[in-house]
């Protein structure tokens, strides 16, 4: 693929979505449900070329809503893929040095299997009859991608929010394909809050009459359920400091409608992102997904059992006022990595951003990140080439 | 960066420090210490700091460093975890110092102590006959703006040890460009000890 170059120096340009489909009629993936599911197809992007020796390849892996489009520009789009401040030449994942890969997952609905897709049995979208997926089955589909891609172990596998899960699950399953692992603002397994904002989500969508026990297909989303799941999401993203800078009590209007109205901006900012969020992403997806992200538990020795050689190097990242992930689950992964004595680096970086502190605060992130794959990259005498 | 302008304190550890060790950093700063000690002694070197912006620094030059106070630092460890863990002008700003000599003796073989002499003349000659609270090279702090929770003297240290039936296997006391052989008390700024538990 070659990248239009854009004005902007730094940027992608165009980027073309990828897709590449496997586990066929013969050979379905078998879940951690103990269901197979098959053929299935995973999106994907790429930016930068894989090296000869197929050492510098980077897979970034997302969060809940996102999608395989971490950078660059799609044909007609305004806006950049998700963490495109992260992923260019010169940026953090600098893609003259690197082959960045960003997978999507299964179960999703940006173009890669999931309860949307069309059952080739039935002919019909699968709907409820989609099986339940784990974030164990995700990684294991994107290292069918891997593997497809030629690559036998990745420089690095990056992430944040359930991105991360997604990481510390890659160290997990394939220890011996990471050379680093960098999980942002995530943890080894969600606490009863994080569970409890799950289960409202999903229920506002189930109680939507609109969401026909899954099989809405044929007449539309369950927009006003996915929209009030999508406004307690943006809540817990932000932080009591972050809403009052943005929003503080300001009204859309002079005065109180007295009226149950749009009074407040906040409220405003929320239907808007709700109305956004339904535009763009299916409802049994956001059920299927949370799921996932609540069964996973790499507490304990689960991420690194006993006995087995940790050659894996970490960098982990919290955000202060991140209170979804909330630092101390950072620190458990920290806590894990001490008892084997993993090489490894932790900082908790200053922000007022709560949660979405992992997609807005680039500039801290690209400093660690950079010199750490940097350092990574240049193998592991680097400090005596210095 | 030549040996000679390497800090004293820094130069006495990387001769005490054996090629190849393991050490623990605590209170790594900017990470100068242990990344000298890498490179040049091979060392497998991790530190602990609690200031973002030294973390940072840490990072560019590919150190490994742990986000944390040194209280809360050390307990994941298992034991003997490191040949040295280094606790070099720290220790008198740790909370709970009796604690965690404690547990660096228990994660590391060694453990290397440096701290500012509180006993050193200079402060001796201003408490005496000024009357007022030592600002000196080793203690640059006035009274409300240190970061020093505690004041000890080389020979506090020593009747710490004692007590404590900890074991010292080397002391060092440093002046402003050299050792000190006599009189240490009254005459070192600084003091390295080499400790660790029988």
């Amino acid at each position: 693929m070659e990248n239009k170059k854009t004005e902007e120096k730094n940027s992608l340009g165009i980027i073309e979505p990828k897709h590449f489909t496997f586990a066929e009629s013969t050979d379905k993936l078998l879940l951690e449900s103990g269901q197979k599911c098959g053929p299935i197809t995973l999106a994907y992007e790429t930016y930068g070329e894989l090296n000869s020796d197929k050492s510098n390849a980077v897979l970034i892996v997302h969060a809940l809503s996102m999608d395989a489009h971490a950078a660059g520009f799609h044909p007609g789009d305004k806006n950049p893929g998700w963490w495109d401040s992260m992923i260019g030449p010169g940026k953090a994942f600098d893609t003259k040095k690197y082959f960045v890969i960003c997978s999507n997952v299964i179960g999703g609905c940006k173009g890669s299997t999931g309860p949307s897709s069309i059952n080739p049995q039935t002919h019909q979208p699968y709907g409820l009859d989609f099986p339940i997926i784990t974030i164990s089955d995700m990684v294991n589909a994107q290292k069918y991608l891997i593997d497809h891609l030629g690559i036998e172990r990745l420089l690095c596998v990056v992430g944040g929010s359930m991105g991360g899960m997604q990481v510390l699950q890659w160290v997990a399953s394939f220890p011996h394909m990471v050379r680093c692992a960098i999980p942002i603002a995530t943890t080894l397994k969600h606490s009863p809050q994080q569970i409890a904002f799950d289960e409202v989500g999903r229920q506002a969508i189930m109680a939507d009459p609109d969401w026909r026990e899954g099989n809405y297909y044929a007449y539309g989303q369950p927009e006003k359920g996915l929209a009030v799941a999508r406004m307690i999401g943006h809540i817990t993203y932000m932080s009591d400091k972050s809403m009052e800078e943005k929003f503080s009590r300001r009204l859309k209007e002079k005065n109180f409608s007295f009226e149950f109205k749009t009074d407040f901006e906040v409220e405003g900012y929320l239907h808007y992102r709700g109305d956004a969020f339904v535009k763009r992403f299916d409802a049994n997806s956001y059920l299927y997904i949370t799921k996932a992200m609540d069964y996973f538990d790499l507490s304990g020795d689960k991420m690194l059992p006993k006995g087995k050689p940790v050659n894996t190097r970490f960098l982990v990242l919290a955000f202060q006022s991140d209170w979804l992930y909330p630092s101390y689950q950072s620190q458990e992964i920290v806590r894990q990595l001490k008892m084997r004595r993993v090489d490894a680096t932790y900082c908790e970086i200053k922000s007022t951003y709560g949660h979405d502190a992992f997609l807005l605060e680039t500039e801290e992130e690209t400093h660690l990140i950079k010199h750490f794959l940097d350092k990574t990259f240049r193998g592991y005498n680097i400090l005596r080439e210095l | 960066m030549t040996f000679k302008t390497v800090r004293l304190d820094h130069q006495i550890i990387y001769k005490i420090i054996e090629p190849g060790s393991r050490v623990l950093d605590l209170g790594c700063g900017e990470g100068d210490l242990i990344y000298f000690l890498a490179k040049e002694k091979a060392a497998k070197v991790q530190g602990i700091e609690l200031s973002e912006e030294a973390i940072y620094k840490c990072v560019e030059k590919g150190l490994s460093v742990f986000h944390s106070d040194i209280d809360s630092g050390l307990m994941d460890y298992p034991d003997r975890s490191f040949d040295y863990v280094i606790l070099n002008q720290s220790l008198q700003e740790v909370k709970r110092v009796d604690y965690v000599i404690k547990e660096a003796m228990r994660v590391g073989k060694k453990v290397i102590v440096g701290f500012p002499n509180f006993a050193h003349v200079a402060a001796r000659l201003r408490l005496f006959f000024s009357g007022k609270a030592p600002v000196t090279l080793s203690l640059p702090y006035h009274w409300y703006d240190t970061p020093n929770l505690h004041f000890l003297s080389t020979s506090d240290f020593k009747d710490y040890c004692n007590e404590k039936h900890i074991e010292i296997l080397n002391v060092f006391y440093l002046g402003k460009k050299k050792l000190i052989r006599f009189w240490p008390n009254l005459f070192a700024q600084n003091a390295l000890f080499v400790i660790n538990k029988p």
